[in-house]
């Protein structure tokens, strides 16, 4: 037993050890280092001399961001750069983030602000602006700040989607716009995102404003409550758990993306035909979502940060969009996937706010919808 | 002479813990603070004068303080019988038992209302139960989670209480139940009380339930800052809330230490232990009762997730298993399960060491030290349990930016984040065993020539080890399961395995959920695991879990 309790108690004081060092070894590297610490140093520079150095670039995006390893690969061969990403929590999260580091940023290019926080973004005058070259390949729709330190990367509609299956089995058609959701008939059948915590649940608020304007907009909410919807408190609850198509939940229509048929269809075993789940974007139904980059100031290298924003407007990235984060690309050069072009929507006549009434109504907006509400 | 001996081991361990705190926790908070209050110039105190006004702000902080009292009523209601006859009966796979009860706590908050709506959802296994009862949801959730906080940190506890002085009770006449009541639970306050404490505390801040399986009908305090942090960018209200929940946990854990001034202490007997196995009919049914009911309430949940994650088109599959090999998207923040696990294994080490030691000399700082110190101490060291992530992660941005201490993007941050979340728990399991030994062994010790090192060895660590495990057990699973801490470093190739999960579920598509499930089935298994390895290292001889 003693033998036990010692070998206890040795990996104890070992793993203390363990931690103590780790945080020792921190020290050492980022303070100023003692004599001994700062020579050995020195020899290890000497002794693995680059032949030429590479640079390292930072870019700072949300947790949904994604890219090939391939992709990236090409500009960092081109570059002789490596690209560190930073993913700083959900879309506002990681802009609050990069605000409050403003003064000493902890990155070089910031991938991923959408335009219902634009005007937060401004305020904060903390990008460089940049007038690339392939913003002559996108929409002039899409550009939302004209002093281009913001530009416009991706976008998506957000929209109801709808279980094929369901809507088949019940003999029954599914809406087509946000007035068809009020009827009697699709009572108890839709599920919704809290819009203070759930980014398409803000959306979704907007598209209701942009379609019934300030006056309307909550008569329709008290219609759809008396309407039986359900709300949850994010995209994950609601998709995974409520929607009948993806889950064991009874809700045949969800707030979700117009590109959503397609990552279904994606990401399925056997691809089917058509996907599981369609979408309802008619008649100023889906809020476009545009997402946008821009160059950090105070960046310690601006002409490798400016090849990287180039570069994430370029064809080679923009194709790579779709089938990483599920929207469109800005730059209309990029060409689309086959499963993206035969299963994701974009709408004609999608709702839009400017992002300075975005800014300045939100609160509001999101107040007196919580009062209705919940 | 007496008094030096008892402090200065104490006073030395003080400077860990408190060193540790102020640079990682008083440090970003001052600073977020500061910049909230102050950043337009002169103090801006509008913010305070909005959340005391505000209505529904007053509704939030109520609805905060009751949901939490209900929540450590009702997980202390079920977790005490059990507790009950894990301390007193010994049974077949009593060990499995208790680790089925602890991995809960590590399994994100998403991936449980799945098991749970597996179970009570429509085409689920219990039939018509309504999962969208809100209320009751936040309730078993809170349950779900925190029942094996009470289990073990009593357990622990219970076990040591010798026979001899139930025995001497009944010999006098007393009956069980006089004897329960008169004997057992007085000795076993502390415990109770510490355990209620973290329950507590842990639901106060409540989270990812309150948003998750609550739904949006209600709001905790930290959901709030939250909101106001993250989505509406208003970090003077956010600062005052964050401020609020400090002030309440401190002046709850003022009155908790008080409280426990007045408890009974008593010496426990390490070697000898009073499980025996269960003899008659009531005592094996109780047995069988407490199993039937950790099957039913733990593991049915979890082997829900394990059912969804091997169920494909209607028959045992291991394709979501073998998928998770494969980067269907050429992805560059694809994570290998393997390296997830490695990843979580490694900073759960990393937090179980730094949280044994930081616990270690917190609980002995705060049994050593003496009057007011003393007061103030113990409730400053539990006060990261309850503080918002988001406003921490936002004070740790702004200030931890320049050497030596720019560790804004290190991976570092992982297990010290982690650890100002789980060395509580180390101190509140350790506290009433150091605090149950008695001073006149110390004294015997010291009096025969130990120095107060070989005393502390010899007498101290032997007792408070089966705390120590305690506490080291739930500083592994708190890591484990911790997705906070995604807050604050933000390096995709350090994903966890709670990180992984998250991902898998951010796009539609059956094979995202079907791998969401898989890694979650994984993450039980690394877990059950990390246990086994843990109770091995622990000294024989201690039924403690």
């Amino acid at each position: 037993m003693k033998i036990r309790f010692g070998v206890f108690f040795l990996v104890l004081s070992v793993c203390v050890m363990c931690g103590c060092s780790r945080d020792s070894e921190k020290k050492e590297t980022t303070s100023s280092p003692s004599p001994s610490a700062a020579s050995a140093q020195s020899e290890t520079e000497v002794k693995t001399p680059e032949p030429r150095e590479i640079k390292e670039i930072t870019l700072m995006t949300h947790d949904s961001f994604s890219v090939s390893a391939e992709v990236i690969a090409l500009f960092e061969k081109e570059h002789n750069a490596k690209v560190i990403f930073l993913k700083a929590g959900d879309a506002g999260e990681a802009l609050n983030k990069a605000i409050l580091s403003r003064n000493n940023p902890l990155a070089d290019v910031f991938y991923g602000i959408d335009n219902t926080f634009l005007s937060r973004a401004l305020a904060a005058d903390m990008f460089m602006p940049h007038p690339s070259v392939h913003l002559s390949h996108v929409d002039d729709a899409l550009k939302l700040d004209p002093s281009q330190g913001l530009l416009p990367v991706d976008f998506g509609d957000v929209c109801i989607n709808y279980d094929r299956q369901w809507f088949q089995n019940h003999d029954m058609l599914p809406p087509t716009m946000l007035e068809d959701l009020i009827k009697p008939r699709y009572k108890g059948l839709l599920v919704i995102e809290n819009p203070a915590t759930s980014s398409p649940g803000l959306a979704f608020l907007l598209a209701t404003v942009s379609r019934f304007g300030e006056d309307g907009y909550l008569e329709f909410w008290k219609q759809l409550k008396a309407n039986d919807v359900l709300i949850t408190s994010g995209w994950k609850e609601a998709y995974w758990g409520k929607f009948s198509a993806a889950s064991d939940g009874d809700r045949p229509l969800v707030v979700s993306y117009a590109s959503s048929p397609a990552a279904e269809v994606f990401y399925a075993k056997e691809k089917p035909a058509q996907s599981p789940t369609g979408v309802v974007i008619g008649h100023g139904s889906a809020f476009r979502q545009i997402e946008f980059a821009g160059i950090l100031k105070g960046t310690k290298q601006e002409s490798l940060a400016r090849a990287l924003l180039d570069f994430l407007l370029s064809p080679s990235f923009q194709a790579d969009i779709p089938l990483q984060m599920f929207v469109f690309p800005a730059n209309k050069k990029a060409s689309l996937p086959q499963v993206f072009q035969e299963h994701a929507a974009i709408t004609k006549e999608p709702a839009t706010l400017s992002p300075g009434r975005i800014q300045s109504h939100r609160d509001l907006w999101l107040s007196q919808w919580t009062e209705l509400m919940l | 002479m007496k008094k030096g001996v008892i402090l200065s081991p104490g006073v030395l361990a003080g400077v860990i813990p408190l060193v540790f705190l102020s640079l990682f926790y008083f440090y970003p908070l001052a600073g977020i603070f500061f910049k909230s209050f102050f950043s337009q110039g002169g103090l801006s105190l509008s913010s305070s004068g909005y959340v005391v006004q505000s209505k529904r702000m007053a509704g939030i902080v109520w609805f905060t303080l009751w949901q939490a009292g209900v929540s450590t009523a009702l997980t202390l209601v079920i977790a005490l019988p059990c507790a009950y006859v894990m301390a007193t009966f010994h049974f077949r796979w009593k060990k499995v038992f208790m680790t089925l009860a602890t991995i809960p706590f590590v399994l994100p908050t998403i991936v449980v209302a799945a098991a749970f709506q597996a179970l009570a959802g429509e085409k689920g296994i219990l039939g018509n139960m309504a999962p969208d009862q809100c209320l009751v949801m936040i309730f078993v959730a809170h349950m779900f989670y925190n029942f094996s906080v009470v289990l073990r940190i009593t357990v622990g506890f219970w076990s040591a209480i010798g026979p001899q002085m139930k025995e001497a009770g009944a010999m006098l006449g007393a009956r069980p139940v006089q004897i329960f009541f008169k004997i057992t639970l007085p000795l076993l306050k502390p415990a109770i009380f510490a355990a209620s404490f973290l329950v507590f505390i842990f639901c106060f801040s409540s989270f990812g339930v309150i948003l998750i399986l609550g739904g949006p009908g209600f709001s905790t305090i930290e959901v709030e800052i939250y909101r106001q942090a993250a989505h509406l960018f208003n970090l003077p209200v956010a600062a005052m809330l964050s401020l609020l929940q400090i002030v309440i946990t401190f002046a709850l854990m003022w009155i908790y230490t008080s409280l426990q001034k007045r408890l009974v202490q008593f010496s426990p007997e390490t070697e000898t232990l009073s499980a025996r196995p269960p003899w008659g009919l009531m005592e094996k049914s109780m047995v069988a009762g407490c199993v039937g009911f950790i099957i039913c309430f733990c593991l049915c949940p979890m082997l829900a997730l394990v059912i969804k994650s091997l169920w494909y088109e209607g028959s045992l599959s291991f394709i979501f298993y073998r998928s998770l090999f494969y980067n269907v998207s050429g992805s560059i923040f694809y994570v290998p399960p393997v390296r997830a696990m490695g990843n979580s294994l490694m900073f759960a080490t990393a937090t179980l060491a730094m949280a044994l030691a930081v616990g270690g000399c917190a609980a002995m700082v705060i049994h050593g030290a003496r009057g007011r110190f003393a007061r103030f101490l113990d409730p400053l060291f539990m006060l990261p349990l309850s503080t918002s992530a988001v406003t921490l992660g936002f004070g740790m941005i702004i200030t931890l930016d320049t050497p030596p201490l720019n560790l804004r993007t290190s991976p570092f941050l992982v297990p010290v984040v982690h650890t100002l979340v789980a060395f509580p728990f180390v101190v509140r399991s350790v506290l009433p065993a150091l605090r149950s030994i008695p001073h006149a062994l110390r004294e015997a010790a010291g009096m025969l020539g130990a120095s107060p090192g070989k005393v502390w060895v010899h007498v101290d660590l032997p007792i408070i080890a089966r705390a120590l495990t305690v506490g080291a057990v739930f500083a592994f699973t708190v890591s484990l399961g911790e997705f906070g801490a995604t807050l604050f470093t933000a390096r995709p190739e350090y994903a966890t395995i709670p990180v992984a999960i998250y991902r898998f579920l951010g796009q539609p598509g059956a094979t995202n959920y079907g791998q969401a499930m898989a890694v979650s089935s994984l993450l039980m298994l690394v877990t059950a695991t990390g246990f086994m390895v843990i109770e091995k290292l622990r000294p024989r001889g201690h039924e403690g879990f």
